[in-house]
């Protein structure tokens, strides 16, 4: 039912997505609504192992919204309602009794970026901790590897001991980033994580994104519509919480839609 | 350019005005506490001595000191205190952090905030025929002290769940989505943060029930034993019901004896106050955010 778009490559040595896999996430007839008012409606869609899916779309279409439901953080709160069905794995997400189990595969940076009250290096052991990681030297090296990548590590090095909260804007969303890999997560939901931080560091992050479709599949939401054409593998267009339209990157950005308000938009005539 | 407009010195006169109006309020509020605490020393001061803190009452009260009276209240307070500071904090964890947002939730929390209001007579009547009669407790320390940790119960949740509710929400959203559960959130990020609040909140409202006569008159304060309580079965003085007999039922109690007592009582009080302060200060330096 979705298109698949193209074979499967292998684009600068990583394996492209698994487009011949059953897919990661299944979602079907997705709505949500916040006390009743809708926020999206009726979206179905497959996202596939070791893909880059973006999601693009004006203010408003539902593109948080999406991503919060596939980590049911509805259950945070209570004026958020979901119907419809997520399967991750093949496994619809309400079934899973640990929800903090589901949660623990799932990492997610929002663009609000959260240090939590504890030093930079707490920040990114924290959730090594609750893995059971106990031993110093095995978290030295997580909190290494995922600062790392988050284009972190050389900024904070000298001041692990320092608190997250003290960090810069742009420092901290690339904190929650770190943070989230160090799930060592199945799934990245990532939501216009670049927003706080300067081009030439957002550049370094994405080529590790792209190295990273090797290990995890990636859901990206962005609202430069250039980032989503350098990333995504496949794109979906949201609009006032409607789905228009998914397509291949590609595809889309040269102008091979379906709806002409995809086009539009990637072109800046509105949103 | 850069002149102000009459727009602009309105504003900046009603301003000065409130703040004037602000300020009087504060003044109003802070003579009478001058006054109190003026008097006390004034008239109180003359009869405090090392002798009149360690001995004990003597000639019917009209002489002597206060020891006795002062040890029961340690006693009363601290037994209060391990009654009611678990219980109370456990309960407005489970409100603040796990209870689902509903109607029931909102009526418990309702009902916990009319609970502090429940004059404390009534507490005293509901001790005594609990605490002293139905559990046979006697009137003793026990049942004087449970009475004091129903009464402060209301006040220490809702203390607690002031401070775990002064802790983001965001936090605790960060934590969740990594895959902790509630208890590791609480655990490793809100308690830190709240402890200092807890603690102060619940050092405030033990110093309050120092000061209280009313749940202690039927429960297990006595006018006069000549020796100290050995444990929470015997009755025992205190400097509040002290105050209230030699005040009111003694006679020939000299003025400077009473105003001694209440000096006593007051210093305790303000003790308390100040070492919840200074700890509010302390743990304030090591706040996270
Ligand atoms: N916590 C909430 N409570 C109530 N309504 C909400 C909440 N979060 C989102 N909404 C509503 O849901 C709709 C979609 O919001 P959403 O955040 O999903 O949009 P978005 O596509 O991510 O927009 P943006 O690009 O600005 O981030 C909006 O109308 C918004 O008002
Ligand atoms: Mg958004």
């Amino acid at each position: 039912m979705v298109e698949v778009a193209g074979e499967t490559a292998v684009v600068n040595g990583v394996p492209g997505p698994a487009y011949d896999e059953p897919p990661i996430i299944e979602v079907r007839d997705l709505s949500i609504a916040y006390r009743g008012k809708p926020a999206l409606s009726d979206v179905t869609l497959d996202i596939h192992r070791h893909e880059i899916f973006g999601i693009i779309g004006p203010a408003n279409s539902g593109k948080t919204s999406f991503l919060r439901a596939l980590n049911r953080m509805d259950a945070f709160n209570t004026a958020m309602e979901v119907s419809g069905s997520i399967r991750i794995n093949g496994k619809n997400i309400n079934d899973w009794r640990n929800e903090y189990a589901l949660r623990s595969r799932i990492g997610v940076v929002f663009p609000l970026p959260v240090g939590l009250p504890l030093t930079v290096y707490e920040n990114v052991a924290f959730s090594p901790r609750l893995r059971g990681i106990r031993k110093r030297a095995e978290l030295d090296e997580v909190v290494e590897r995922c600062l790392t990548r988050a284009a972190l590590w050389d900024e904070v090095k000298d001041r692990l001991d320092s608190l997250g909260s003290l960090l810069s804007g742009g420092q901290q969303q690339r904190l929650t980033i770190a943070r989230a890999l160090s799930q060592e997560p199945e799934l990245l939901l990532l939501d216009e994580f670049s927003i706080a931080v300067d081009p030439v560091t957002t550049m370094r992050i994405e080529d590790v994104l792209k190295e990273l479709r090797s290990e995890l599949t990636i859901v990206l939401v962005t609202n430069l519509v250039q980032q989503a054409r350098r990333l995504a593998d496949r794109t979906a267009f949201f609009l006032m919480g409607e789905l228009v339209e998914i397509g291949a990157t590609e595809d889309l950005f040269e102008g091979d839609v379906k709806d002409k308000r995809t086009t539009g938009y990637i072109e800046g005539r509105f949103g | 350019m850069f002149t102000a407009t009459p727009l602009n010195r309105r504003s900046y006169r009603n301003q000065s005005l409130a703040k004037a109006v602000f300020f009087l309020m504060t003044v109003v509020l802070v003579i009478p506490v001058l006054l109190i605490v003026g008097t006390l020393v004034v008239k109180g001061a003359p009869a405090i001595s090392w002798e009149f803190l360690f001995t004990a009452p003597t000639d019917n009260m009209t002489a002597g000191g206060i020891f006795p009276a002062l040890v029961g209240t340690i006693w009363l307070v601290v037994v209060a205190l391990l009654a009611s500071v678990p219980v109370g904090v456990a309960a407005a964890l489970y409100l603040s952090e796990y209870a689902p947002d509903n109607l029931l939730t909102r009526t418990i929390n309702l009902a916990i905030i009319n609970l502090a209001g429940v004059p404390s007579i009534v507490h005293a009547l509901f001790g005594f025929g609990a605490f002293v009669l139905f559990f046979r407790m006697g009137q003793s320390i026990l049942a004087a002290s449970l009475t004091l940790a129903v009464m402060t119960l209301p006040v220490v949740i809702v203390a607690t769940r002031e401070s775990l509710q002064a802790v983001p929400q965001a936090f605790r959203e960060a934590c969740w989505n990594m895959g902790a559960t509630r208890w590791q959130t609480i655990r490793k990020v809100v308690l830190p943060n709240s402890i200092s609040g807890i603690l102060t909140g619940v050092i405030l409202e033990v110093s309050r029930t120092a000061g209280e006569t009313a749940p202690i008159m039927f429960t297990g304060a006595t006018a006069f034993v000549a020796f100290l309580p050995e444990g929470v079965l015997d009755q025992t003085m205190a400097m509040s019901y002290h105050l209230y007999y030699i005040a009111t039922q003694a006679t020939n109690v000299p003025e400077e004896l009473t105003f001694g007592v209440a000096l006593v009582l007051i210093a305790i009080v303000l003790m308390m106050n100040a070492v919840s302060i200074g700890f509010r200060v302390y743990l304030r330096g090591l706040k996270k955010w």
